[in-house]
C-alpha cells in the first residue's frame, strides 16, 4: 500500500479512544448498556441451561443412564416376559462395560407391581437392583434419608419413597405386600419390611418406584437369571453415539440399544434446540442494545462533520474515516463486554451453588426441575454472548462510519450546525 | 490560453452554481486563472464574492459546476475520491478560517498528523514538528489541546500544520480572521519568507488590507468573476 493510504493503526486506535471520551456521559451510559446487555444474556442463559441440565440430569439420574439395553418389545410391554440375558452370560458386553468408555453400569428386572399396606393399595414400578452397582449410577444410592439403604443383591428390605410412605399411611420398618405377574402369568406375592426411605426430585419418582435387591425380586417373581434392563452411564450426555454403537455391536444381535434422548423425546429435543433458541434470544437483546448503539455513534459523527471534513481535507481517505469509527465502536464494545463479563462473574460466584425457587419449584415438577436452581455457565455460551455483541456491534456500526466516510469534504467543513 | 510549465494553478472556464430551491445562486461564473508555482497570491473581494468557493475548488474539496480545474499537472475533475485525497496530502497545504484542529489531539499531535498520513517515521515527524512549532512561535505549548490555546495560537498550529510538510500549495482562506493585528502581521511573514526560501505556491483568501500588503499578485473577485488581476511591486 502507498504512503498515505494507510493511517497507523497506532494514530486510528489513539483518535477513536480519545473521540470516544469527548462525551464520556455518552459512552459511559452505552458502555453500560452494553455490560448490562452481556450481563443479562449470560445470566438468563446460564438459568435456561441450569434448568435443562437439571430436568436432563434428574431424567438420567432417575433410572435412565446414558444409555439402556432392553430385550425387543420391552417398552412397548415391559413386563417380566420381555428380559435379556445377564451381563455374565455375554463376554462382549461385559468388556465393553468394564471399558474407560463406561463409567458406570448395572443390570436391573424392572416390572409393574401393585404394593399394599395396612390402609392403602398403589401401583408402582418394581425395581429389582445391584445396590453396589447403582451407587453413582442413579440416585437410589444417595437419596436414602430415613432407615438404611440395602447392602446386597439379597437384602430383603424394600426401600419406598417418601411420598409413597405418606400415601400408604405406613411408616418405616413396617411391613408390606407387593404383588406382580410371574413369567407364567400367576399372581407373585411377597411381604417386605420397608428398609429405607428415600427423598428426591421430582417428586413423582418418590411415588412411581421402590427398590429391592436383584435376586430377592429374581425369587419372588420366580425367574430364571435375566433381567429387564441394563443401564450404562458415558462420559458426556452429548456425545453418545460412538457409545451406542458400540453398546449395539457388543449387545445381543436384536437387542433394543437406546440413548436417554430416544427414551425421552421430549428431553433430547429441547437439548437439541437449545443451542439455536439461545442464538435467537441472544441476537433478540441484541437488537435491543443495537439501536442505542447505532444512535450513540450517529451522534458521535454527527456532531464531529465539521472535523471529518477537516482529516478529509488533510488527505484522510475515505477507508480510514470508516476504520476509525469502526475502532471507536469496537474499543466501546470491548470495554463493554470486559465489564459485562466481570459483572456476570462477579454476580454468578455467590449464587453458584444454586438459586433457592422452592416457592415455585412444586409448578415446574412436572417439567422434573428441582427445587435448587443450578446456573449453568459454560465457556461455549459465554464466547457465544461476546462473539455475537462483538459481530452484530460492529455490523451496526457500520451505517454510521460510513456515513462519516462518505461526507464531501467541503460539505463537512461548511456545515452549520442546527 | 496556453498552459505554461510552471503553472501551480490553472483554471479554464470556471463554473460554481448552488442551487437554493428553486433559485440558482451563481458563485463563480467563468473564472480563468493561472497561478504560476512559486507565487504569493490574495483573492480579495467582499463576503459572497466566491474567493472561498474558488479556493475550495483549487483544493478538490468542492466540485466545479463546469470548467476545468488543473493542479499539479491533474485534472481534478478526471480524479476519484481518493486520488484527490492523495494529491491533497502530498501537494496542498490548507489553513481555515475556524474549526482548523482537531480537538482531541495536542498541537505538536495536529502538527504530526499530515506526516503520519504520508507515513513518516516517528522521530522525523516530531522532530519537524518541534522545529515548525518553534518557528511559529509555540515552543513550551505542543501538549496544550485546541482548547488549552488561544484563537491565534490555535491558528498558528494550524499554519505550522500547513507548512511542516513543505507541500508545493498552499490555500489559505482569512487565515488572519482571528488574529489582532500583531500576530497578523507575524503569521503573513511567516508564510512569506516559506514562499521565498522554500518557493511554496500561496494563494490566500482574504478581505483584510493588512494582509493584501503582503502579497505578490493580488486577484479581486466580485460577484464570482475576476475583475482585476495585477502584480504588486515589492
Amino acid at each position: 500500500m502507498s504512503a498515505g493510504t494507510q493511517l497507523s493503526w497506532r494514530v486510528i486506535l489513539r483518535l477513536a479512544w480519545r473521540n470516544l471520551w469527548r462525551n464520556h456521559r455518552r459512552s459511559l451510559i452505552m458502555l453500560s448498556a452494553i455490560a448490562l446487555g452481556v450481563c443479562g444474556m449470560i445470566w438468563m442463559t446460564a438459568l435456561m441451561r441450569g434448568m435443562v441440565d437439571q430436568m436432563i440430569d434428574n431424567s438420567i439420574k432417575t433410572l435412565s443412564g446414558h444409555i439402556q439395553i432392553h430385550a425387543p418389545g420391552y417398552l412397548d410391554d415391559p413386563s417380566v416376559e420381555h428380559l435379556i440375558p445377564p451381563i455374565s452370560k455375554s463376554l462382549a458386553l461385559q468388556g465393553l462395560l468394564d471399558s474407560e468408555d463406561v463409567v458406570a453400569w448395572s443390570q436391573r428386572i424392572r416390572v409393574p407391581a401393585v404394593i399394599r399396606s395396612e390402609r392403602e393399595v398403589y401401583a408402582v414400578t418394581l425395581v429389582g437392583i445391584d445396590p453396589a452397582r447403582e451407587q453413582g449410577l442413579s440416585f437410589i444410592g444417595e437419596s436414602i434419608t430415613d432407615g438404611d439403604y440395602i447392602s446386597s443383591v439379597d437384602d430383603k428390605r424394600l426401600l419406598v419413597g417418601r411420598k409413597l410412605l405418606e400415601r400408604l399411611e405406613t411408616k418405616l420398618n413396617r411391613r408390606v405386600v407387593l404383588m406382580s405377574q410371574d413369567p407364567e402369568n400367576n399372581i407373585a406375592e411377597r411381604g417386605f419390611r420397608i428398609g429405607g426411605i428415600f427423598d428426591t426430585d421430582p417428586q413423582a419418582t418418590e411415588t412411581s418406584y421402590i427398590f429391592a435387591g436383584l435376586e430377592t425380586v429374581r425369587k419372588m417373581l420366580n425367574m430364571g437369571t435375566g433381567v429387564s434392563e441394563v443401564s450404562l452411564l458415558g462420559h458426556d450426555y452429548r456425545k453418545l453415539d460412538a457409545l451406542k454403537n458400540k453398546t449395539q455391536s457388543a449387545a445381543m444381535e436384536n437387542a433394543d440399544v437406546k440413548t436417554w434422548a430416544e427414551q425421552d423425546p421430549y428431553m433430547g429435543t429441547m437439548l437439541n434446540v437449545m443451542d439455536g433458541f439461545i442464538l435467537i434470544w441472544f441476537t433478540i437483546i441484541f437488537l435491543a442494545l443495537s439501536f442505542g448503539l447505532v444512535n450513540t455513534l450517529l451522534m458521535a459523527v454527527f456532531e464531529r462533520t465539521r472535523e471529518i471534513g477537516l482529516v478529509q481535507a488533510l488527505g484522510m481517505k475515505s477507508s480510514n474515516i470508516l476504520l476509525m469509527v469502526l475502532v471507536e465502536s469496537i474499543i466501546m464494545l470491548i470495554i463493554g463486554l470486559v465489564a459485562g463479563n466481570i459483572l456476570t462473574w462477579l454476580t454468578i460466584l455467590p449464587v453458584q451453588d444454586g438459586i433457592d425457587i422452592s416457592g415455585v419449584a412444586e409448578g415446574l415438577e412436572w417439567a422434573g426441575m428441582s427445587s435448587t436452581l443450578l446456573p449453568a455457565l459454560l465457556v461455549k455460551d459465554v464466547l457465544l454472548a461476546n462473539a455475537v455483541v462483538l459481530v452484530l456491534g460492529i455490523l451496526a456500526s457500520l451505517f454510521p462510519a460510513w456515513r462519516a466516510s462518505r461526507k464531501v469534504p467541503i460539505e463537512a467543513i461548511t456545515r452549520v450546525w442546527q | 490560453m496556453t498552459i505554461e510549465k510552471n503553472n501551480a494553478v490553472k483554471c479554464l472556464g470556471l463554473c460554481k452554481v448552488f442551487s437554493q430551491g428553486e433559485l440558482a445562486v451563481h458563485a463563480l461564473s467563468d473564472v480563468d486563472i493561472n497561478i504560476s508555482a512559486g507565487e504569493f497570491a490574495c483573492l480579495s473581494g467582499s463576503s459572497g464574492s466566491g474567493k472561498t468557493t474558488l479556493l475550495n475548488m483549487i483544493g478538490g474539496l468542492d466540485v466545479a459546476t463546469s470548467g476545468e480545474i488543473t493542479v499539479a499537472d491533474k485534472r481534478l475533475d478526471k480524479m476519484t475520491m481518493s486520488e484527490l485525497a492523495d494529491l491533497r496530502l502530498h501537494h496542498i497545504g490548507f489553513v481555515f478560517q475556524a474549526y482548523n484542529l482537531i480537538p482531541v489531539l495536542s498541537a505538536r499531535e495536529n502538527v504530526e498528523f499530515v506526516m503520519q498520513l504520508q507515513g513518516l517515521e516517528a522521530g522525523q515527524r516530531r522532530q519537524q514538528a518541534m522545529e515548525i512549532l518553534e518557528q511559529v512561535g509555540l515552543t513550551g505549548m505542543e501538549d496544550r489541546r485546541p482548547a488549552e490555546l488561544s484563537g491565534g495560537q490555535q491558528q498558528r498550529v494550524a499554519v505550522a500544520r500547513a507548512i511542516v510538510s513543505k507541500p508545493a500549495l498552499i490555500l489559505a482562506d482569512e487565515p488572519t480572521a482571528n488574529l489582532d493585528s500583531a500576530n497578523s502581521d507575524k503569521l503573513m511573514t511567516l508564510m512569506r519568507e516559506l514562499n521565498a526560501s522554500k518557493g511554496t505556491t500561496f494563494i490566500i483568501s482574504t478581505h483584510d488590507e493588512g494582509v493584501m500588503k503582503f502579497a505578490k499578485r493580488l486577484v479581486r473577485l466580485h460577484d464570482g468573476r475576476i475583475v482585476k488581476d495585477e502584480m504588486i511591486e515589492d
